[in-house]
């Protein structure tokens, strides 16, 4: 699915960093034991061979510069942040398999820095900051490299492209810190500095920056992050005590306080629209990669500081201590866990050991209550119920026994699917065949192309995929007559007969389903279409007929003293249900569906029952207008019959 | 409906994103919910109302969690729950049949429920995705159901349509949990491939509906497109689904039968 976050590592790293060489095939049974995906085996060669447009040769130097390692793509669960880096998930992974017994736990110590935020401004555009300082990172090439592409799955996932959090990291040995750092929004045309694209050392003001970022092709990777900020009065601006800037989130850092390979003490700072996210991104960065500091998994806090109105309601006393690195202790009942996974066997030792696998440990039991630990890395537990899943993936969900659940209970269709199958058996009998048509249509096909009006009855999308979707259809005549298009080359000498039982879609403010209005319902119809030689208007008037007889409803009187009717003694019909045609008159009851039908050969079904009372209108058939034969490109002179059905339940 | 399943009535194209999305506890800020993924309704935009008590829950349970969980913790605006959208999943339905279960005269029973029907996703379109599509979707609600209920109640679907081996690999849905991956050994490809979702629905989504803390609900899912191109060797959608489908196709298709004898 789009949404599945895609890891790319070197096989060669994953099994050193896993302390095992594993096989393709056995990495690919612990990942579908773990529940993530091998999705592909490949290397920068092979990919860059498959981005090259097919037959083109590739040139020799091109191809002998791309690296043949072994790359793993790896597919990843939406909510689980810390696998986004191989950091995180050979850590993940060597606790599942048992190389590991636990996660380091990251220890805070106070720091001196404190990061002001004046928040009568932030509040406009971006109220949101968190920070954090690792001291003594060891940065080679592929920890750098590592590093960024961590930022950048979080930027596209749990941040939403950097409009509900932006990452900023910096060389804090660059940053002026002889006093407080700054957080605030200022006026884009007094926001100068040397943003990270432009070694050269060219400084910009910040909304000329942004207009360049929209237009000089070299930059387009930024262009979809300019419209987070550009219409925003202030522009939120993190700087140093000196009133450098160190970022413009979220769309660049600066130039002067980049990470370069000699980088020792590394600033990060998290601006956000949502605090739970923020501490989310922050927490996960800093457990991924302090493990390289000095001091391994040591992390330093920043004190982070509203000054000013409109504070955030969620920032108890204007201030917080922030990496948050949030760690819980959480409850379950383990005969509820075993009755969830469908083990009734498990003991409490048992779901002890299983949560030391999957990263909730330190876990212990008392009796029936687990008490197990959440750490800053476990974002994604919600309720006790997502500990009872990983105690099912630690078991193994492919370990458990089958049942079928006990109780009884008695099958059935829904009434009108029932009535239109039992009908199509009957009209497929009658020579027709069944179509299935696309529910989205164009305006011209539903409306114009059928000679009638655009009205003011269909649903319209706002993201039409294109002008073929943009309403959903009100007829399903369209459908059918396309499929006679598509099919013209069949032979038609003895008819082409076709039909569809599926539903339109009406606006309707009035229409109520599990107490709640949407403003619109569906109508299930049944629409036949006969082409041939000749138009076939008698044909399709005897399928109407049929149907009725079929739906146990009579004729008039006064229909049946206008017809030969010898069967009709024997035909059933339920009590008070009766049915008449008419001929369709160019203003009248039909309404301007029967526009598409020749003058004088339309009519319309008019249905008499004690729901709906006297002579209602439910559909109407005729010979199609040869305009609209034109329209749709098809040969044969054609009749047509459209109805409702839910009215003859 | 062999194996007591009763159809849920799913004739509404038409859904709010509150019954599509926020009942089933997936957040305002997931990526489904983008116009990349989902058709927005221009006319009508909006939901006119839905149920007042059980919104506000589903709001909280969002907002501040509940009944064991913590929550989301984000803001729940009430104009994304009353963005009108085509239904992505018949799931939205699903969420409904729940509600009513939850609140019918009585109170709860426990009830197997299917349905069949289309569905819509702003995706690209190529040889094997249109922007509607049909899925099969099945659930139980019943006492203490578990993951073994899930697996039997699986197996025993795809037995029926002629898939025997299956495996199970854990997966993530926003609504599920625990939430599996199905596979199956194909016996047309010869190859085990992904044949359906499921998952046991959280109960962030059934508490707020008023179901009983004990009442589980297991529920599976698969499109109906993908199995019938490969048992009938379609290579296009288009050449089953739509206006262009060959008349020919249609006169020479075989009765549809799961149980021959070789």
């Amino acid at each position: 699915p789009a949404t599945m976050p895609t890891l790319s590592v070197k096989r060669s790293r994953l099994n050193a960093a896993l302390g095992r060489t594993y096989t393709d095939a056995e990495f690919d049974e612990l990942c579908f034991e773990y529940g993530i995906e091998l999705d592909d085996v490949t290397s920068e060669r092979e990919e860059y061979l498959k981005s090259l447009p097919p037959g083109a040769t590739p040139r020799r130097a091109d191809l002998e510069s791309k690296s043949e390692e072994v790359v793993y793509k790896i597919d990843l669960p939406a909510n689980r942040y810390d696998l986004l880096c191989i950091e995180g998930l050979s850590r993940a992974l060597r606790i599942f398999i048992g190389a590991d017994a636990a996660a380091p736990t990251i220890r805070k110590v106070a720091g001196p820095h404190v990061m002001v935020v004046d928040s009568a401004s932030t509040s406009t555009v971006r109220p949101y900051v968190v920070c954090a300082v690792l001291r003594g990172m060891k940065f080679d090439r592929t920890v750098y490299e590592s590093f960024i592409d961590l930022q950048d799955q979080l930027h596209r996932n749990l941040c939403r492209n950097r409009t509900l959090v932006a990452i900023g990291t910096h060389d804090l040995g660059a940053v002026d810190a002889t006093g407080p750092l700054r957080y605030d929004a200022q006026a884009p045309g007094g926001v100068r500095f040397v943003p990270l694209t432009h070694p050269d050392g060219t400084s910009f003001a910040a909304d000329a920056l942004l207009e360049h970022y929209a237009t000089d092709p070299a930059c387009k990777h930024l262009k979809p992050y300019v419209p987070i900020i550009r219409d925003s009065p202030l522009y939120p601006v993190v700087s140093d005590a000196a009133g450098s800037v160190l970022s413009l989130p979220p769309i660049i850092n600066g130039h002067m306080s980049r990470i370069t390979l000699d980088t020792s003490d590394v600033l990060i700072e998290c601006t956000a629209t949502d605090l739970t996210k923020a501490n989310v991104v922050l927490d996960t960065v800093v457990c991924m990669f302090s493990g390289y500091c000095r001091d391994p998994f040591v992390v330093e806090t920043v004190e982070v500081r509203y000054e000013g109105s409109d504070a955030p309601a969620d920032v108890p006393g204007n201030s917080m201590i922030t990496p948050a690195l949030s760690t819980r202790t959480l409850e379950a009942s383990v005969s509820t866990i075993a009755s969830v996974v469908g083990v009734p066997s498990l003991t409490a030792e048992d779901v002890v050991r299983l949560c030391n696998k999957v990263q909730l440990s330190p876990a212990s039991a008392e009796g029936d209550t687990l008490t197990c630990t959440v750490g800053p890395v476990r974002s994604d537990v919600l309720h006790p119920i997502d500990v009872a899943e990983d105690i099912g993936i630690a078991y193994g969900f492919n370990n458990i026994e089958r049942k079928v659940p006990k109780t009884c209970t008695v099958g059935g269709e829904v009434g009108i699917g029932r009535l239109g199958d039992l009908l199509r058996e009957e009209i497929s009998r009658a020579g027709y065949t069944e179509v299935l048509t696309h529910g989205l249509t164009s305006l011209a096909d539903n409306y114009t192309s059928l000679l009638r009006p655009v009205g003011t009855d269909a649903v319209s999308l706002s993201n039409p995929a294109n002008i073929e979707y943009e309403v959903v259809r009100t007829t399903l005549l369209p459908g059918l007559l396309k499929t006679l298009q598509h099919n013209r080359s069949a032979s038609f000498a003895h008819g082409m007969k076709l039909f569809e039982i599926s539903d339109v879609v009406l606006r309707d403010d009035q229409h109520v389903v599990c107490d709640t209005v949407v403003g619109a319902r569906n109508v299930r119809r049944i629409c036949a279409v006969y082409s041939g030689p000749t138009a076939g208007f008698e044909i399709v008037h005897g399928l109407v007929d049929r149907i009725m007889t079929l739906c146990e409803v009579g004729p008039e009187e006064e229909y049946v003293a206008t017809s030969n009717d010898e069967e009709g003694k024997f035909r059933v019909a339920r009590e008070g249900w009766s049915y008449i045609i008419k001929e369709a008159e160019a203003e009248g009851e039909g309404g301007t569906d029967c526009r598409s039908y020749f003058p004088g050969r339309g009519a319309v079904v008019m249905l008499t029952n004690p729901t709906l009372g006297k002579r209602k209108v439910i559909g109407h058939f005729g010979a199609l207008h040869p305009e609209i034969l034109e329209n749709f490109t098809v040969g044969y002179p054609t009749s047509a019959m459209e109805m409702d059905l839910e009215v003859l339940l | 409906m062999q194996m007591g399943f009763m159809e849920m009535p799913t004739n509404k194209w038409v859904e709010s994103s509150f019954w599509n999305f926020d009942s089933l506890f997936q957040p305002q800020s997931h990526p489904a919910r983008d116009a990349h993924d989902t058709f927005f309704i221009k006319d009508p935009m909006f939901t006119k109302s839905v149920p007042e008590d059980y919104y506000e829950r589903v709001k909280t349970m969002h907002e501040k969690g509940g009944s064991g969980s913590i929550g989301y913790r984000y803001n729940f605006k009430k104009e994304d729950a009353y963005k009108n959208l085509l239904r992505t999943h018949t799931t939205a339905v699903s969420s409904q049949m729940l509600y009513k279960l939850a609140n019918q005269e009585g109170g709860f029973k426990p009830q197997r429920y299917f349905s069949i029907d289309r569905v819509f996703r702003n995706e690209t379109m190529d040889a094997t995705h249109l922007c509607e599509f049909h899925q099969v979707e099945g659930l139980v609600a019943d006492y203490n159901l578990s993951l073994g209920d899930l697996i039997g109640t699986i197996e025993t679907f795809f037995n029926k349509i002629g898939i025997t081996q299956l495996r199970f690999k854990p997966a993530f849905n926003p609504y599920t949990e625990p939430s599996m991956e199905i596979f199956g050994y194909h016996p047309d490809l010869k190859t085990w491939t992904e044949i359906g979702n499921s998952g046991m629905f959280r109960p962030e989504m059934l508490r707020p509906m008023g179901l009983p803390e004990n009442v589980r609900v297991i529920a599976w899912g698969l499109s109906l497109e993908r199995p019938t191109m490969i048992k009938y060797r379609i290579k296009n959608i288009r050449d089953l689904f739509g206006h262009k489908v060959e008349m020919g196709r249609t006169r020479t298709a075989p009765v549809c039968r799961f149980d021959h004898s070789e």
